[in-house]
């Protein structure tokens, strides 16, 4: 465990490193990424081990536990490297098989390769997988290389080189001016200029404090988990640059509670770091001092709003408190405060290693760099996504995502979060920035992208938001607080049929006020998704109100269940899963389902081998 | 409800200095340990950190991670995020409620279970998902849900669950005490 004292120490501990591993030696690196876990990865990692140590290959590979690596829909994903072969959806007992291929010349597995769906075609190198091919990982690259509980993996692939770079030949003024000339904006999805906020709070007196926002609460988003969990150290990294340019000398991480993996590697993290003198005291010798505080949240959505975040820090509840003052002028204790996301701070190395011109050269005119999706929902690779700003909708959909699964219609796309706003299939051409999401009443959040097919009521969908926010909403303020609970009364009634016309007009009328008058952003951007889908799916609440009938099919109240009596094969599989014990018949006979006792739970339609439950909207048809 | 140990109390207490910024820190503390907020433990550290009680009960009802009555021994946390959702999450729950036979979200009579709801945990690439205690459960339909309860039930209760299951009638209520 070296202490590093100077930059130059640093530089040498570097070249030492890379002297030591070859960069040529066999390596597999495993995704332990919380999807890749879910779906088994841990079993991987053992078998792999054994196999290794089994055929007496311990000293010529290594087997790496890393980072998510963005793909979740094909994990558990595995590297083997210096090739960079891609190996997917790979089992416990595929071991042998790569074990061997490590043994022989590292001929791939052939059945373990991704195969394009469009060609057929097997694809060996990750950067050919046309979900990758797209992207531009430059925050999330190193995060299938290296294993974020090691320090030196990190040092390895450039870590803190920025921060040498700037404690040996920059000033703070210089610091702040690079990441004004590089355009960055705050990646947590409001967009304000890093550098203007930088400047803001360094102009007010010290002690300052800066903190690090990882409380994802946005359903759908988990890109800032990733980026904590699979490469922590170039969060940390940020920081401490931004410590350096804001003359602050204690940082907070206020992580989600439902992250344990992300703050178990982030304080091993900070932990490494104060060990190589790289946190703490007299860092790298230039005798700047800066701790980094874990803090974790207690699960409360609105405590990602900066103020409410601040209050929750300092052990108080998370209410949110009115702007200005702003917190680069009274932000934690009263102390002028710079809170930035998670993506904010992991690119400030970034731009310090490769120069403000260099980011700012990519994106559009006024968003730059590149952002950070998560793409979920009905498409076919969900996954984390990364792309230079100024990509449109349907690179992200189609080339990346592959497209809707079940060759179904895709019919809108909700980005940002409960604050965004659904987009219409027919804006499909759109470009991704800032200004651009915002024109279509949604919003760049904090990057959460659910695909929505021909399956999914637009009605329910905004009505879920608002329960959601109802949920959350902290009711300190009344626009707020009463606002989100009466738009989902109406919504819940649109759903269940007894909706009237008029309700429209006072869901904008109540949307337009809470947008007005909220004290919040939470309460300020909560009418966006019902307010959106009004605007682009009208027809689908006029189908609700004056039909009653869901053209998705999803609202329980308006659908009911059949059984094409041309398919029923008497399986009696439904029944045995049927929640209101409504499904009749005898074994090889035909049945039926009484719709008097149905839940319209669907469990019948899911377990159907030959899809002879049917659905429909509508007045249940008399039996005949 | 059950008197808790003074002593431990005491001694995950001596762990933090009586800032009032620990107070959210601690309270977590005690949920982990005891999977509630027993009203006795929450006296102390209203006096240790010299707060009102009634500020430590302001952020105990504040956030979601807190709770005040006892939990059960299996924790069933149904992702409801905006991708689970589309994918089918809210059935999910409801079988889930159903077999456990609960009206909403909340712990079983038996203190087997305890149903929560969150809104995403991160893991939408496998949408529909089902978290029990620390394992993750990817891609759940409502016909999965049955076999998934039984791994985690006492064994004796999981073969009459299996029972029920294949002769195609509902659960026999069985009180386990």
């Amino acid at each position: 465990m070296p202490r590093l004292a100077s930059v130059n120490e640093l530089e040498a501990y570097r070249a030492h490193l890379s002297a030591i591993r070859d960069a040529k030696r066999p390596c597999v690196t495993v995704c332990a990424g919380s999807g890749c876990t879910a779906a088994g990865a841990a079993g991987v990692l053992s078998a792999l081990g054994k196999g290794v140590e089994k055929a007496g290959l311990k000293d010529a590979v290594d087997v790496k536990s890393t980072g998510c690596h963005g793909f979740c829909e094909r994990g558990p994903i595995m590297i083997v490297w210096p090739e960079g072969t891609f190996y997917n959806r790979v089992a416990p007992g595929d071991a042998r098989a790569i074990v061997a291929s490590l043994g022989n010349g590292h001929v791939p597995v052939e059945k373990l390769l991704y195969k394009d769906p469009a060609s057929g075609r097997a694809v060996v190198r990750e950067e050919e997988v046309p979900f990758y091919a797209r992207q531009r990982r430059v925050l999330f690259g190193n995060n299938g290389r290296i294993d974020p509980k090691n320090i030196d993996d990190y040092l390895t692939v450039g870590g803190y080189a920025a921060l040498g770079k700037v404690l040996s030949s920059m000033n703070w003024e210089q610091v702040i001016d690079q990441v004004k000339r590089s355009g960055l904006r705050g990646r947590g999805g409001a967009g304000f200029p890093t550098g203007a906020k930088w400047d803001f709070c360094r102009q007010n007196p010290a002690p300052r404090y800066l903190i690090c926002n990882a409380d994802e609460g946005d359903p759908g988003a988990f890109m800032d988990r990733s980026l904590l969990e699979g490469n922590p150290h170039s969060v940390l990294e940020g920081m401490i640059i931004g410590a350096f340019a804001l003359g602050v000398e204690e940082g907070y991480v206020y992580v989600r509670a439902e992250y344990p993996l992300a703050v178990e590697h982030l304080r091993m993290a900070i932990e490494q770091a104060e060990q190589y003198g790289l946190l703490g005291d007299d860092i790298l010798g230039s005798g700047m001092r800066f701790r980094v505080q874990v803090v974790k949240g207690a699960g409360a959505f609105v405590c990602g709003e900066e103020t409410a975040l601040m209050r929750s820090i300092e052990g108080k509840v998370g209410e949110p408190q009115p702007r200005p003052p702003y917190p680069v002028q009274r932000g934690l204790w009263n102390r002028p405060t710079v809170i930035n996301n998670v993506k904010t701070w992991a690119s400030v190395p970034v731009i310090m290693n490769r120069g403000a011109e260099w980011y700012a050269s990519i994106g559009t005119a006024k968003s730059k760099g590149t952002m950070v999706f998560s793409l979920v929902g009905k498409i076919n690779n969900t996954g984390l996504v990364e792309v230079p700003m100024g990509i449109t909708l349907r690179e992200m959909i189609y080339e990346i995502g592959g497209g809707i699964p079940g060759g179904r219609k895709l019919k809108a796309i909700q980005i940002g979060g409960p604050s965004g706003g659904c987009i219409p299939a027919s804006l499909i051409d759109l470009t991704i920035d800032y200004e651009e999401l915002t024109k279509a009443g949604s919003m760049m959040g904090s990057g959460g992208m659910v695909v929505m097919d021909d399956s999914t009521c637009m009605v329910d969908v905004a009505r879920y938001f608002m329960e959601f926010l109802e949920d959350e909403s902290c009711g300190q303020c009344f626009p707020c607080r009463k606002g989100t609970q009466r738009m989902r009364e109406i919504l819940a009634r649109i759903c269940a049929g007894h909706g009237k016309e008029e309700d429209l007009k006072l869901l904008e009328d109540l949307g337009w006020v809470m947008q007005q008058t909220s004290l919040c952003a939470l309460g300020t951007t909560a009418a966006n998704p019902v307010l959106t889908t009004l605007r682009y799916f009208r027809d689908e609440y006029l189908a609700h109100i004056r039909d009653q009938q869901c053209p998705a099919k999803v609202c329980k109240q308006l659908i009911y269940y059949e059984i094409d009596p041309t398919l029923c094969d008497g399986c009696g599989a439904c029944v045995k899963v049927c929640a209101g014990e409504a499904i009749l018949g005898e074994k090889k006979m035909l049945h039926t389902i009484d719709m008097a006792k149905c839940t319209r739970c669907g469990a019948c339609m899911e377990v159907c081998q030959p899809k002879a439950v049917l659905v429909s909207t509508g007045a249940v048809p008399c039996p005949q | 409800m059950e008197e808790e140990p003074v002593e431990e109390i005491e001694s995950l207490l001596e762990q933090f200095d009586s800032r009032r910024a620990n107070l959210i820190a601690i309270l977590q503390e005690i949920q982990s340990k005891y999977f509630y907020l027993p009203h006795p433990a929450l006296e102390r550290v209203a006096r240790k950190l010299k707060v009102p009680l009634t500020d430590v009960y302001h952020i105990a009802t504040f956030y979601r991670c807190f709770s005040l009555t006892p939990r059960g021994r299996h924790q069933i946390q149904v992702c409801l995020g905006t991708a689970c959702h589309v994918r089918g999450a809210p059935r999910v729950l409801d079988r889930i409620l159903t077999i456990l036979k609960l009206a909403e979200a909340g712990t079983t009579a038996d203190r087997e279970f305890t149903v929560l709801t969150v809104r995403c945990i991160g893991c939408c690439g496998l949408a529909p998902v089902v978290r029990v205690d620390a394992n993750t459960h990817p891609h759940l339909t409502q016909a999965k849900v049955r076999g998934l309860l039984n791994k985690y039930r006492k064994p004796e209760r999981a073969q009459e669950e299996t029972a029920a299951e294949t002769t195609g009638e509902v659960d026999a209520t069985v009180g386990v005490g």
